[in-house]
């Protein structure tokens, strides 16, 4: 079973036409890098995989529960980062994470246990009782992967997990996304090719709301090479959106 | 309908302390305690009647309601939508009534404790003269009522904006034409030319006209019906629009 499945969704704002039939499936173990110039559609996207956006067309299901018909199953399997990594700014990152297991349904025992690893896995010890508004671009980030993490979820969907993070945070971002990525499906979008070649076992981009290449990295790189010259993943990127989103 | 009390409890209890977690509480509270007592002693005559009761006191809630209830009410969805939380929110295993009901629910308790500072009030009157009991207690029944009215109009406006300022200002818009529709001056203008049952419905839907019969010491059931039912369809609106998964 594919953990994420989307086929044909489309999205369309006013008359601007933001996603345009995208498909997408993701397994246990993948960790799909979502790629594609700002006002791609990524975002869109995302937000139609998670159910918060309905699709024009198109449908969407986590872990085989169809997003819109069966939300509730559907979203108890899905951890999700929206972008900028919104947060209660008024409650500290303890009581934050403590609300979001509870509305997830954790009971305090598990909670509790959850809580800690998350402390620990996410280096949250620091911040642990500050407000949430007080803290720097890099902890928030990080208080927003713990929400998505609290439940121990089989999807995640991270919309630029590493975005505004320093070179040492952003290292450590990928660290912690590898190291929880066995046994689960994870999606994240970015911009930063670099992070795609250290992270993922895929790469999707996707150009004017369309998918425009779907492969491992290494395939993508193979399918350009001249000369038996492999170019950068830059490179590919550019020659591939570089001519539609000028 | 599918309903999750822990969920309700869950976001009730993070929404009532949002309101003290900012100095919005503590402001609200004393411009409410202000302005009800000074309208009450000043322009309300509240001593110089020389009658035990607090009827000027709770003469002036309406007004005052129509411009509080949107504060409270204004940023407990269009805050959601600025800072992008709703987007955390509505993806987490719960239903959109259930997050509608506990945001309101949080308000209106807030509203009780706002109520309840106004009771030392009730107890001046009770040590100068005898007021009558049962009638305080029916205008303070009244007047949390009518406030939940206010208030569920406001949330529910307050979701299909981003912006605090234009939800406090709709929300106060609205307010003061459903308080306004009981006046004379909207009744009159309206007698010149529309049928009698118009204006009828217009006098009933008023809050103000309501809200006298309930102070009169009366717990009058088309009134409670009234204000309850502006409740239950606020929030049923306000489900809608949350539900209508609209890009912020």
């Amino acid at each position: 079973m594919q953990l994420v499945q989307a086929s044909g969704l489309v999205k369309t704002f006013s008359r601007l036409r933001a996603v345009d039939g995208v498909s997408l499936e993701v397994s246990r173990g993948e960790v799909v890098g979502f790629l594609g110039p700002n006002g791609a559609g990524k975002s869109t996207t995302m937000k139609m995989l998670t159910g918060f956006l309905e699709p024009d067309a198109g449908t969407a299901s986590i872990a085989g529960h169809d997003v819109f018909a069966d939300p509730i199953a559907a979203r108890r399997h899905l951890g999700y980062l929206p972008e900028g990594a919104p947060a209660y700014g008024d409650m500290t990152v303890a009581d934050f994470l403590a609300f979001v297991g509870r509305m997830r349904g954790l009971s305090s025992a598990v909670l509790g246990e959850r809580l800690a690893e998350m402390v620990e896995r996410v280096n949250l010890a620091a911040v642990w009782n500050r407000p949430i508004d007080a803290l720097s671009k890099g902890f928030k980030r990080r208080v927003g992967i713990a929400q998505a993490l609290i439940h121990d979820p089989e999807v995640l969907i991270l919309d630029e997990p590493t975005d505004g993070l320093d070179p040492n945070q952003k290292h450590d971002m990928r660290e912690l996304i590898s190291a929880i990525a066995p046994g689960k499906a994870i999606v994240i979008s970015t911009h930063i090719l670099e992070e795609v070649e250290a992270i993922c076992s895929r790469v999707v981009i996707i150009a004017e709301g369309k998918v425009v290449a779907d492969a491992t990295p290494t395939a993508l790189l193979d399918a350009a090479a001249v000369d038996g010259k492999r170019p950068t993943l830059e490179t590919v990127f550019r020659s591939i959106t570089g001519s539609k989103a000028a | 309908m599918k309903m999750s009390f822990r969920t309700i409890a869950l976001v009730f209890g993070r929404e009532f302390r949002a309101y003290f977690a900012t100095p919005l509480a503590a402001v609200f509270l004393l411009v409410f305690l202000a302005l009800s007592a000074g309208l009450a002693f000043f322009a309300g005559g509240f001593f110089e009647r020389g009658q035990a009761d607090l009827g000027p006191f709770f003469a002036w809630h309406p007004w005052l309601f129509l411009i509080l209830m949107p504060a409270i009410g204004m940023r407990l969805w269009a805050d959601e939508r600025r800072s992008g939380v709703i987007e955390l929110l509505m993806t987490l295993p719960v239903r959109a009534h259930e997050v509608v009901i506990g945001k309101f629910l949080a308000g209106w308790a807030f509203t009780a404790v706002a109520l309840v500072l106004t009771m030392s009030f009730w107890l001046v009157t009770l040590y100068l003269g005898s007021p009558d009991n049962g009638i305080v207690v029916a205008s303070y029944i009244g007047s949390f009522l009518m406030a939940g009215a206010f208030l569920a109009i406001s949330a529910c406006i307050s979701a299909m904006t981003k912006n605090q300022v234009i939800a406090f200002i709709l929300a106060a818009i609205v307010s003061f034409l459903l308080v306004m529709s009981g006046t004379n001056l909207v009744l009159a203008a309206l007698r010149g030319w529309a049928p009698a049952f118009v204006v009828d419905l217009v006098q009933s839907l008023s809050f103000i006209t309501n809200f006298d019969r309930l102070t009169r010491g009366v717990l009058e059931a088309p009134a409670v019906i009234l204000f309850l039912s502006t409740i239950v369809l606020a929030l049923w609106i306000n489900v809608q629009v949350v539900d209508a998964k609209k890009a912020a």
